[in-house]
């Protein structure tokens, strides 16, 4: 044993064989670390998860036998536990409500019924009031409700949805012709197709992801790693849910075309915890085709989504973000060069090679007060307005584009063109295709609180301007909704937005005021 | 060698060489609080940001690398409002009675940490004693990491500690937060030796400022070498009234970089037994 202090605590039988799933079985021996031991941290995450899973909460016991398998100085392993909302480090029953309280539920009338947990969207947003139900146990489950949503609401004029509007059966591999041709093309000339394309990055950034892929290729530094983002928490998005759900193959032979040209040895999909059924069909799709891709699964933080969180996160740390630079691509997950593309983005590339559709689209989440909620894709171009339409929206009070980390609009700028380039000018962001329509008889003043509420939740606590940012917005806000005011807030929220934005570490503090800021500047909410 | 231009002067510095080295070469104040140079850098406190050109937001100088031909400001209004909001922010939710760097920050910066109003939310909590040796409070923590990186891999590599939690929420603790005694911590004390804020502290000071008898403006400080073991560590003395009341290593001792061990640190007693 190398030099660890560890906890005395012992696991129990259920508890020590749920985590040997994940670390392997403990070998008699002589008690000396062998050098692959040492190299096992990236495990602590799905050796936790295993662990609740099987009893419903992280023991004592469970989380020394996870650091004494993994070499984990005991310290490390609770700051890593303690990080994630679904990790549970004080008993609690086998089976967990999770009641989404999030924007869209709340417009659909959520209610937590007495000994439920108030969740942050779940991403089920079509068909709100949703929400999450885990069952630990021999045979641990995850439930969403309402199950089911409503089907797509386009069936015609679709790219990246065609084959879900067709009733692709999610369950039967189909056969991988883009897969096919890239390879006939050869890596260099498949990036050079992704360059030549309009495609830009579904994630937020609207990075180019032809340029994302050339500049991994092209670092001597190896193995080469891709990791697909499928970590979707912005509040209101379930995009990359539908298609893992329904769709599950196209983006497992998306990423074998990105691994192919960027020369990765290896791919992970990091899904959110939230989301069980994708991540059954996903693991299926990976067992089926054979490609060396890995599913991790998050553990309840919006922050994971954060593309250096997100590698923290697999590599067994607190998913607390990188500063930047270096970038992904030259220093990534467990420091090689990794191409992080989000779900939506990935999904595209086949269209690229295959040539057969050379519209460039975009999904959009519509939820809240409209007549037909769920996933549309459009044109980019197209604007907001038609899209309210198509979904039938109620007449809007406002309108949140982009999620809590977008904006909202008044009902006389539902004009705005969905682009990238029309947004930029518009000063708005697309973001993660969100689209909440809050309708006449909406309360925005909650809407405005729940946002600050998440940000203060959600924020990985790394970062001053972040950590107690989101603490002092939240308050300036309630002060202002109960009118017991310092008389300063307006000034104080200015300051704040200035600082997050300003001198965060990551997207979400740079990002944490932007819905608020709207809402008081654009709607005149609390202002 | 890289050059860059710093409120205008022109600066060269070393290949590998931070923002914050050349602010320093040029000699422009630059404020660090999670920052030390016997660290490394978690730019987490972000009190050092400056303003790059072409940059979308700040960047941390503390670990920012220079680059030849950048153009950085760090007397822009809006490098001094990031500044001054990160002070004022850390001043509404922490004690930093303590911490004499960041109370001189606040007062350059024209901060107001009042400002939020008197409900502010708090880091304020009970004062830890569970040994000995040193105390434990973190209603003065700042969350600048460096104790964890003292403790860890940087130099202690004891892992006693690490930051639990998230949000405001997060803080420094032991697995399951449970006392010292019972936690990895070897007493090198090294964690007291980093902190800026005073939140961890040597029982011996704890007490006196309790007392209201530490006087640190009447203190001598001595240097010698530690009698215990042969790998020579300096070791400064601090002295109040013909009594020894702390133990320090000087950060810039290449044997040391401030660390100690336990004996080092706490063993002086016998000096003056009676």
């Amino acid at each position: 044993m190398p030099d660890l202090k560890l906890l005395g605590d012992v696991p129990t039988a259920d508890e020590r064989d749920a985590i040997d799933v994940v670390v392997g079985a403990e070998v008699a021996g002589d008690g000396r670390v062998t050098r692959s031991d040492l190299t096992r941290r990236h495990l602590l995450l799905p050796a936790l998860r295993a662990a609740q899973r099987r009893v419903g909460w992280v023991t004592p016991g469970a989380l020394g036998y996870a650091s004494r398998r993994l070499e984990i100085p005991p310290a490390e392993a609770y700051g890593v536990a303690t990080f994630y909302a679904l990790i549970a480090l004080e008993e609690r029953p086998a089976d967990v409500l999770h009641v989404c309280t999030d924007l869209s539920c709340a417009l659909a009338g959520a209610r937590v019924p007495e000994g439920a947990h108030p969740s942050p969207c779940l991403g089920l947003c079509e068909r709100a009031p949703a929400s999450l139900r885990t069952v630990a146990g021999p045979e641990p489950r995850e439930e969403q409700f309402p199950a089911t949503g409503p089907p797509l609401p386009q069936t015609s004029g679709l790219k990246l949805l065609r084959r879900i509007a067709e009733g692709v059966d999610p369950k039967a591999q189909p056969e991988f012709v883009a897969l096919a041709r890239a390879r006939e093309m050869g890596p260099d000339a498949v990036i050079a197709a992704v360059k030549a394309s309009p495609l830009l990055g579904r994630g937020g950034a609207a990075f180019p992801t032809g340029t994302k892929w050339e500049a991994v290729a092209r670092q001597p530094a190896q193995p080469h790693y891709l990791v697909c983002n499928a970590d979707e928490s912005e509040p209101g998005t379930f995009k990359d849910r539908v298609i893992m759900e329904q769709d599950p193959f196209a983006l497992i032979e998306s990423m074998a075309i990105a691994m192919y040209a960027t020369g990765c040895e290896k791919g992970f999909i990091y899904i959110r915890a939230e989301y069980p059924l994708a991540q059954k069909r996903i693991q299926h799709a990976i067992d089926a085709s054979g490609f060396d891709i890995e599913l991790r699964i998050g553990a309840g933080a919006y922050v994971c989504g954060e593309e250096t969180a997100l590698f923290q996160s697999i590599e067994g740390y607190r998913g607390e973000p990188r500063n930047k630079p270096p970038f992904p691509v030259e220093v990534g997950l467990f420091g090689k060069p990794t191409v992080v593309n989000n779900v939506e983005t990935l999904v595209n590339v086949p269209h690229v090679l295959l040539g057969d559709d050379a519209r460039d689209t975009r999904l959009f989440c519509l939820s809240g007060n409209v007549g037909r909620p769920g996933l549309y894709e459009v044109e980019l171009g197209t604007s907001l307005r038609e899209l309210l339409e198509l979904a039938e929206a109620e007449p809007a009070k406002a309108v949140l584009l982009g999620g809590a980390a977008g904006s909202f609009l008044r009902p006389d700028q539902l004009d705005v063109k969905l682009s990238f380039e029309a947004a930029r000018e518009a000063g708005v962001t697309l973001g993660s295709g969100v689209v909440i329509v809050f309708g006449e008889q909406s309360d925005l003043v909650a809407a405005v609180l729940r946002i600050a509420e998440f940000f203060r939740d959600e924020s990985c606590g790394q970062c001053v301007p972040c950590r107690v940012g989101t603490v002092r917005q939240e308050e300036a806000l309630h002060r202002l909704a109960s009118g017991k005011t310092n008389g300063n807030e307006l000034a104080v929220l200015a300051d704040l937005e200035q600082v997050m934005r300003d001198a965060s570490i990551c997207g979400l503090g740079q990002t944490a005021a932007s819905a608020v800021t709207s809402a008081v500047k654009n709607l005149g909410v609390l202002a | 060698m890289i050059e860059l231009t710093v409120d205008g002067n022109a600066v060269q510095v070393e290949e590998g060489s931070t923002i914050l080295d050349a602010c320093r070469r040029a000699e422009i104040d630059t404020p660090t609080l999670c920052y030390a140079d016997t660290l490394t850098p978690v730019n987490v406190c972000r009190v050092c940001v400056v303003e790059l050109e072409g940059a979308r937001t700040l960047v941390p100088s503390c670990s920012r690398k220079a680059e030849d031909g950048m153009v950085v400001r760090t007397d822009s209004e809006r490098v001094r409002t990031s500044r001054r909001l990160v002070l004022e922010l850390l001043g509404s939710s922490v004690n930093l009675s303590t911490a004499p760097e960041a109370l001189a920050y606040i007062e350059q910066y024209d901060a107001e940490p009042d400002r939020f109003g008197a409900d502010s939310l708090t880091v304020a909590q009970a004062v830890k004693v569970d040994n000995d040796l040193y105390v434990r409070d973190y209603s003065k923590c700042i969350l600048c990491y460096k104790c964890v990186e003292a403790c860890g891999v940087d130099h202690q590599n004891t892992f006693a500690i690490a930051v639990a939690g998230r949000g405001f929420g997060a803080h420094i603790s032991t697995e399951l937060d449970v006392p010292l005694p019972e936690s990895a911590c070897v007493y090198c004390g090294n964690c007291i030796a980093v902190c800026p804020t005073g939140a961890l502290m040597a029982t011996s000071e704890f007490e006196l400022r309790e007392a209201g008898t530490w006087k640190e403006e009447a203190q001598e400080e001595v240097d010698t070498v530690c009698p215990y073991c042969g790998v020579g560590c300096n070791l400064t003395m601090h002295v109040q009234e013909g009594q020894i009341v702390k133990v320090t290593s000087p950060d810039d001792h290449d044997v040391t970089l401030g660390n100690l061990c336990i004996k080092g640190r706490f063993g002086y007693r016998y000096v003056q037994n009676k």
